[in-house]
């Protein structure tokens, strides 16, 4: 591998981010980002299932057979979710209420699955742990994003703390409601995507269709 | 994490070792594979879920003692929860009769297992909280002041919003009458709209409301304008979530009601307690 651990655990961040760029794992982004602090937890669910099951994989990757190696991934990352929910159920019961179906919801982030079968099935275990990291960090990162923007613009508060005192508190913030829903999580994303591809135009993918121009005859 | 059991022996020794050593992908192995993988997944995850269901009932129950803590406004974020909640005297309710009955255990007693279950429960016709069946028998709690008298009745509550089914508390007063807080513990109302049931500001609003006039007419009533029985009996809409607000209106109507706890309150009246 011709990459450093260093940059296995920065690239993904704005390089090649599994949200922006790969347009990976929305669908949780969608739900879990109307407050920072599920968004903060969910963040680190999923870059703990992400690591770990890279990891598990990556040690068997030489004894799994190619028919069932999807299978096989999804046991091992289903079980690993299984243990981080019971976790937070145990330890951290107000969250796991707000995070209620999400948190089983990590066994279909495209994210967890598309790192095992990209890079766990051929790289060492310590690589694809870094790795897993790297790519849960830059999922959380763009969560983070979009739960400060969400939870400050939409509830006037941040991880709880009230910022912007709301007209129903009696302040003076008529809080934006859409920004609540899941839809406005979408605007967000696009909105972000689009900043990061003009502040990295190579980012910007090729046109796979283009239309085509005929010269008159 | 204890899943380094896993990894596979390096040295191809003994029956398993020569197993390994098979070509990954022949049918052997491939059912090897599936089988083992399989035992050591469910073996990690039962064994989680076992070790851990102590403490996650003990987070359930918790959760649903600080709402009725919360609800009769006795809530101390700094004191045990467990004795705290020890103030209260629990009851199991038959709610034809507006009795105690002693047929249940009030301390395992499940009020929501027991609406489903059609030895206890009937299905409702006139259904106007929305919630298909209601059970015979619910968990009441009751508060007793320092001198022994009764001080507030908690009461459980739900009913169908716009979302979602809203479970909660009503905490009255020993009157039977006036109403000191009402809360949602669980519900998933739209975040901003119908979510503001939990809205500390709007739940003020119940302190101090009137459920039933000299007549003993049900006069509460949850709508925007202020009705003709007065602003006694009644408390303001939330804004732009008429439908949860409906639901709110009606689930309390209907649980403070005849078919719901109007023989219970009967009795209270009457100082039967």
């Amino acid at each position: 591998m011709a990459q450093t651990r260093r940059e296995m655990l920065i690239d993904p961040m704005v390089d090649n981010n599994p949200i922006t760029l790969q347009v990976l794992g929305i669908c949780s982004a969608l739900a879990v980002t109307s407050s920072l602090k599920v968004a903060l937890v969910m963040a680190i669910a999923v870059t703990t299932v992400t690591a770990f099951s890279s990891m598990f994989i990556s040690m068997i990757r030489n004894h799994i057979p190619g028919s069932i190696r999807i299978i096989v991934q999804m046991v091992i990352i289903a079980s690993l979710v299984i243990l981080v929910d019971q976790m937070l159920k145990a330890y951290a019961f107000e969250i796991s209420k707000t995070l209620s179906v999400f948190v089983g919801l990590i066994i279909t982030n495209c994210i967890v699955m598309g790192r095992a079968e990209a890079f766990a099935m051929k790289n060492p275990p310590l690589d694809s742990f870094v790795d897993g990291i790297g790519n849960g960090l830059g999922y959380g990162l763009i969560l983070m994003l979009v739960g400060i923007i969400r939870e400050l613009f939409g509830s006037g508060s941040l991880l709880g703390y009230t910022i912007l005192p709301t007209v129903n508190n009696g302040g003076w913030y008529v809080p934006n409601g859409l920004l609540l829903l899941p839809p406005s999580a979408f605007f967000i994303i696009g909105l972000l995507i689009w900043a990061f591809r003009t502040w990295k135009p190579e980012q910007v993918e090729e046109r796979e269709f283009k239309i085509q121009t005929v010269d008159a005859h | 994490m204890s899943e380094e059991t896993n990894t596979p022996q390096e040295q191809p020794k003994g029956p398993i070792g020569r197993f390994l050593a098979l070509p990954t992908d022949s049918v052997p192995k491939t059912v090897f594979v599936a089988v083992t993988l399989c035992l050591i997944a469910s073996m990690i995850v039962s064994a989680a879920a076992v070790s851990l269901r102590p403490l996650q009932e003990i987070n359930a129950q918790q959760d649903k003692q600080i709402n009725i803590l919360q609800v009769a406004g006795i809530y101390d974020p700094e004191a045990d929860v467990i004795e705290s909640f020890a103030a209260f005297e629990p009851h199991v309710l038959e709610l034809s009769t507006g009795e105690f009955t002693d047929a249940f255990d009030p301390a395992t007693f499940d009020d929501r297992a027991a609406a489903d279950d059609p030895a206890t429960s009937v299905a409702l016709d006139d259904d106007p909280a929305g919630i298909v069946r209601q059970g015979e028998f619910v968990t009441v709690y009751l508060l007793r002041d320092d001198a022994g008298d009764l001080d507030k009745v908690i009461l459980p509550i739900h009913g169908y919003g716009l979302w979602s089914t809203l479970y909660g508390f009503i905490a009255l007063e020993e009157n039977g009458n006036d109403i000191y807080g009402l809360q949602f513990y669980e519900h998933a109302e739209t975040p901003g709209l119908g979510a503001e049931v939990d809205n500390p500001r709007w739940k003020a609003l119940w302190n101090g409301k009137r459920l039933m006039d000299e007549n003993g007419e049900l006069q509460i009533s949850v709508t925007k304008a202020v009705p003709a029985a007065g602003a006694d009996y009644h408390i303001d809409a939330l804004a732009g979530a008429t439908l949860t607000t409906n639901g709110v209106n009606n689930l309390v109507r209907f649980w403070m009601g005849e078919a719901g706890f109007g023989p219970f309150l009967e009795n209270l009246k009457a100082g039967e307690l």
